[in-house]
């Protein structure tokens, strides 16, 4: 059937026109229907605006102007503003906004030709690491339904996984696609910081957003990134760099590839069936030719001090414009301004976003923004020279994505470190900026592991040429769930 | 006890770029509420700032029109807030790394003494949205259409010794925006405003005093009143043995006094740190050159040409040059008539800018136009109408009453300049006064006043006064 196939072996499908638009749409909605009630992937399902533009894909098609993402059904994290469509990010603050335009990732995938299915559940404003922060309730991960998917991009990798969706969108500001994909077992990207426009995205953590595609494989996700990549005027931080095919790269070989194990990914913490996946996988690595250096990033264990600083600011500033004056969630009968402010932002926001909102302006205060904030900036420019100096002797890093499977939902909700650590081995990869992919690479205790990849600054296509050649000699990316068959 | 006082300003020029700062939303002035405010200016949930080119090459001018160091990285950070108008609930100013720093202006008082004042630096920030109260019972309207226009926060050092030089140093300020054409200048519309920082010391004291900072000041009259009455309230306050309190007070023109809006302790903290949706603006050599070789003629330089291109004294020089309006009007008046320069500057000092001053209207809005006051002068040198007639003229000409030649006839023509008709006039006026003609030929001078004025009114005030003079004289003197 349709949803056992990639998001490649469906454009190929379309194209000799095997099955058009519509059915595949229609497939994937009937899907939906039948299994979401259980996943809770979804928050809003888009089905007549999904076969008005299937339709119109088809008829492009016909009239010879399609592409290869033509008439290709997606969703989209309820993150990105979507005109028409109610953009929630998750949160009872935005239950009521429609947003007047697209974010530039939505427009640029409409350009292509790509039909929205609906958009996906996520964390509220993407802060959290098992989607049990979200307004709309928790997701389920389709591998065990008392477990969670990860977070923040929840949605998005439960409804790939569960084959509700060939591909969806995601984003990532500490491990919110990897961490997800590798709980999901599925193959997320996160670009390169500047490679794809923030615009219209709704920021968590400036310095670290970055959104990026969840497929089954990394052709997938190379295929999807050729669409959403690309400088855009409306976003000063996306790099007005040229944007090479990233499908050109896929089927180089491996030989003489330099694979650095950070040894600092594989001690204390890291659950041991997770280890016994990822070494096998590597030594996979070692068969295709690669050849395996250890290294060291001495600063890793900064990483996640240093984010809970630098993210919680910058999202105490951004999360300001909720104040319940021009949208979003406003109190009942404000007594006067004062009131509605705190009423209204007290009431729309839940307490994982208000905690952060309270470290964070803690962080920038007079007397503490020395200590905290700039402290963090020293030492995220510390964790970043770790990897300048790692890529001088490696060509990609390799590691978890996840120190451990996916854990039970409720079993971490009423302690935030031990959540936060979850994002131990993604964190650093934002604050530095790099791309890093997270690829299926086994199982434990019946549960996906994922294997992590990083790269240099703007190296996608090296990182998904070396996810590639895995899953042309691996077939964990092609499991799939019993119970969602 | 004799007190010194002490004086900084913070002047808030609007920069008169075609788009805001952050946005490509119109900065046109005027606009029905919330029409000139895009997703970006609202704050909309996704939306990103990207700095306007024009709003940096303008603060880069007058960087460099005070020699200031322009810096070649500077930083725009978030000063963090709630207030309604504020849609962010940040204003993205410029804190630790502003684009400029470090230069000064000369400015010169009333009795001619000069003195530099120190600018401490000048960043660039967004301004606000407008909080509407009237017309909303019980409610307050917000209108978006000014946030997010550039602003250019001009600090000044603490260099001014009383509220003539405060008002001294804003004029000149004001002047220089306006010849680097970056903002319009327009004080009712808001485009240019400032607060005071005030203290007062015992004179020969080193430090300083605690300080006031003075709200929100729209025009020179009220910067001058408002600092002498807030100086008069930290002696008042100190010599009854009380203490000045670092706070921010409004400034009220209807009941001239300042009053307190916010203590020290009640302040914000506007936990600035650097905007991470915007990169740090980096500028070389050669675009700090380029922008340097478009700045225009300025104001000390222009004063000094026209001392000697024109031979106006230093002190007409000086207030023509004020306002590069003026200095324009009068320069397009000097080249479209045959008139002297200095006639020209007397008129326009003169005539036109007290005419100006009583109506409370800027000379780009004079209803003469330098065309009109050229024809105007015109007319005199060729002697088709008197000095006196002139000043009619230019009354008619202010009233829209016509053009310069329309106005003329309707008084009648222009004066009488022939020889012939004077004459008649002069023996008819002798003719009829033979007693006075008597008492002058015997010594009594004085009475040629009279003559003259017998003569001018036979001639309705049209004779040409010079050749009624000269043919008089003759005539009298037999």
């Amino acid at each position: 059937m349709y949803h056992q196939k990639t998001l490649a072996e469906l454009a190929a499908m379309l194209e000799a026109g095997d099955v058009t638009s519509v059915e595949l749409t229609q497939a994937f909605l009937d899907r939906i229907k039948q299994y979401d009630g259980e996943l809770n992937s979804f928050i809003t399902v888009t089905e007549a605006q999904a076969l008005a533009h299937a339709k119109a894909a088809d008829e492009k098609r016909a009239a010879g102007n399609a592409g290869p993402l033509t008439g290709i059904p997606i969703a989209h994290k309820d993150i990105f503003c979507t005109l028409d469509v109610k953009t929630t990010c998750g949160s009872k603050m935005l239950d009521n906004f429609d947003a007047p335009y697209n974010a530039t990732v939505v427009e640029k995938l409409l350009a292509a030709g790509v039909v929205m299915l609906g958009k996906t559940n996520m964390d509220e404003f993407a802060m959290g690491s098992s989607n049990e922060t979200s307004f709309y309730g928790p997701v389920k991960n389709p591998w065990n339904t008392n477990a969670v998917p990860g977070g923040s991009s929840g949605g998005s990798a439960s409804c790939v996984a569960a084959r509700l969706a060939p591909a969806s969108t995601g984003t990532d500001t500490g491990g919110s696609i990897r961490q997800p994909a590798s709980l999901c077992g599925i193959t997320g990207l996160k670009p390169t910081y500047g490679r794809v426009s923030r615009y219209g995205m709704i920021a968590f953590a400036s310095s670290l957003d970055q959104a990026g595609p969840m497929a089954h494989t990394a052709e997938d996700c190379a295929i999807m990134l050729n669409a959403m990549a690309g400088f855009d005027p409306r976003d000063s931080t996306s790099l007005d760099k040229a944007v090479p095919d990233y499908t050109a790269d896929l089927n180089k070989p491996l030989a003489g590839l330099k694979i650095g194990l950070p040894r600092e990914y594989f001690g204390e913490g890291l659950d041991a069936g997770v280890a016994g996946v990822v070494n096998t996988a590597i030594e996979q690595y070692r068969k295709m030719g690669a050849e395996i250096i250890d290294i060291t990033l001495p600063n890793t264990h900064l990483a996640v001090p240093v984010y809970y600083v630098v993210a919680p600011a910058e999202c105490s500033s951004n999360l300001s414009r909720f104040d319940g004056v021009r949208f979003g969630h406003r109190c009942d009968d404000p007594k006067d301004l004062e009131d509605m402010y705190k009423r209204s932002r007290g009431e729309g926001f839940g307490a994982e976003v208000k905690r952060r909102i309270m470290v964070g302006t803690y962080a920038l205060s007079a007397g503490y923004y020395d200590a905290y904030y700039i402290k963090a900036q020293q030492l995220r420019r510390m964790i970043s020279d770790d990897f300048s100096k790692a890529f001088e002797q490696v060509d990609v890093i390799m590691g978890p994505a996840s120190p451990e499977t996916a854990f039970n939902i409720g079993e971490k909700s009423d302690d935030p470190i031990s959540m936060y650590l979850s994002d131990i081995y993604t964190i650093a990869v934002n604050l530095a900026g790099l791309p890093g992919i997270s690829i299926p690479a086994g199982f434990s205790n019946n549960m996906p592991v994922g294997l992590q990849i990083i790269a240099r600054h703007f190296d996608e296509s090296r990182l998904l040429n070396v996810a590639h050649q895995y899953q042309q000699n691996t077939d964990w990316h092609k499991q799939s769930p019993d119970a969602f068959a | 006890m004799e007190w010194e006082t002490v004086i900084g300003l913070e002047i808030h020029a609007q920069l008169r770029t075609k788009s805001k700062i952050f946005s490509s939303a119109s900065t046109a002035y005027g606009a029905e509420p919330n029409t000139q405010a895009c997703a970006v200016d609202l704050g909309l949930p996704g939306v990103l700032p990207v700095v306007n080119a024009e709003a940096i090459r303008m603060a880069a001018k007058f960087g460099l029109a005070t020699g200031s160091n322009v810096a070649k990285r500077s930083v725009f950070a978030r000063k963090n807030y709630f207030y309604p108008d504020l849609p962010k609930g940040y204003q993205i100013s410029q804190m630790d790394l502003p684009i400029v720093e470090s230069g000064n202006i000369e400015i010169e008082l009333e009795d001619g003494t000069k003195k530099t004042v120190g600018i401490t630096r000048a960043h660039l920030e967004e301004d606000a949205g407008k909080s509407l109260h009237e017309d909303f019972h019980g409610l307050t309207g917000i209108d978006l259409n000014r946030a997010g226009t550039p602003l250019l926060e001009i600090v000044s050092e603490p260099d001014m010794r009383s509220a003539k030089e405060a008002v001294a140093y804003m004029k000149k300020i004001h002047s220089l925006v306006q010849y680097l054409d970056i903002c319009d200048g327009n004080m009712a519309e808001g485009s240019f405003r400032c607060d005071a920082n005030v203290s007062v010391r015992p004179k020969g004291q080193k430090e300083f005093g605690t300080r006031a900072e003075l709200k929100n000041i729209n025009s020179f009259r009220f910067v001058e009143r408002a600092i002498n009455i807030e100086v008069e309230r930290q002696i008042d306050l100190i010599e009854d043995g009380g203490e000045v309190v670092q706070e921010t007070r409004l400034y009220d023109a209807d009941k001239n006094e300042t009053r307190s809006m916010r203590s020290k302790e009640e302040a914000n903290d506007y936990r600035y740190f650097p905007d991470p949706d915007l990169l740090p603006v980096i500028l070389d050599d050669a675009y700090l050159e380029e922008v340097r070789a478009t700045l225009p003629e300025l104001p000390e330089a222009r004063r000094q040409r026209f001392v000697t291109e024109f031979e106006l004294s230093d002190y007409d020089a000086g207030i023509l040059t004020s306002s590069r309006a003026m200095a324009d009007y009068f320069e397009a008046t000097v080249a479209a008539t045959s008139s002297d320069a200095k006639t020209v500057a007397n008129w326009i000092m003169g005539d036109l800018s007290s005419r100006l001053n009583k109506e409370d209207i800027d000379i780009t809005q004079s209803p003469v136009s330098s065309a009109m006051l050229a024809t105007l002068l015109n007319k005199i040198a060729d002697k088709t109408i008197s000095g006196k007639m002139a000043k009619d003229v230019f009354n008619g000409l202010w009233n829209n009453e016509g053009d310069v030649d329309g106005i003329i006839d309707k008084m009648g023509g222009g004066q009488i300049t022939d020889d012939a008709a004077i004459e008649a006039m002069i023996d008819e006026v002798i003719a009829n006064s033979p007693g006075q003609l008597e008492q002058y030929r015997s010594g009594k001078d004085k009475l040629f006043g009279y003559f003259v004025g017998q003569v001018m009114k036979a001639s309705q005030g049209k004779a040409n006064p010079a050749l009624v003079n000269g043919m008089l004289k003759k005539k009298l003197n037999g």
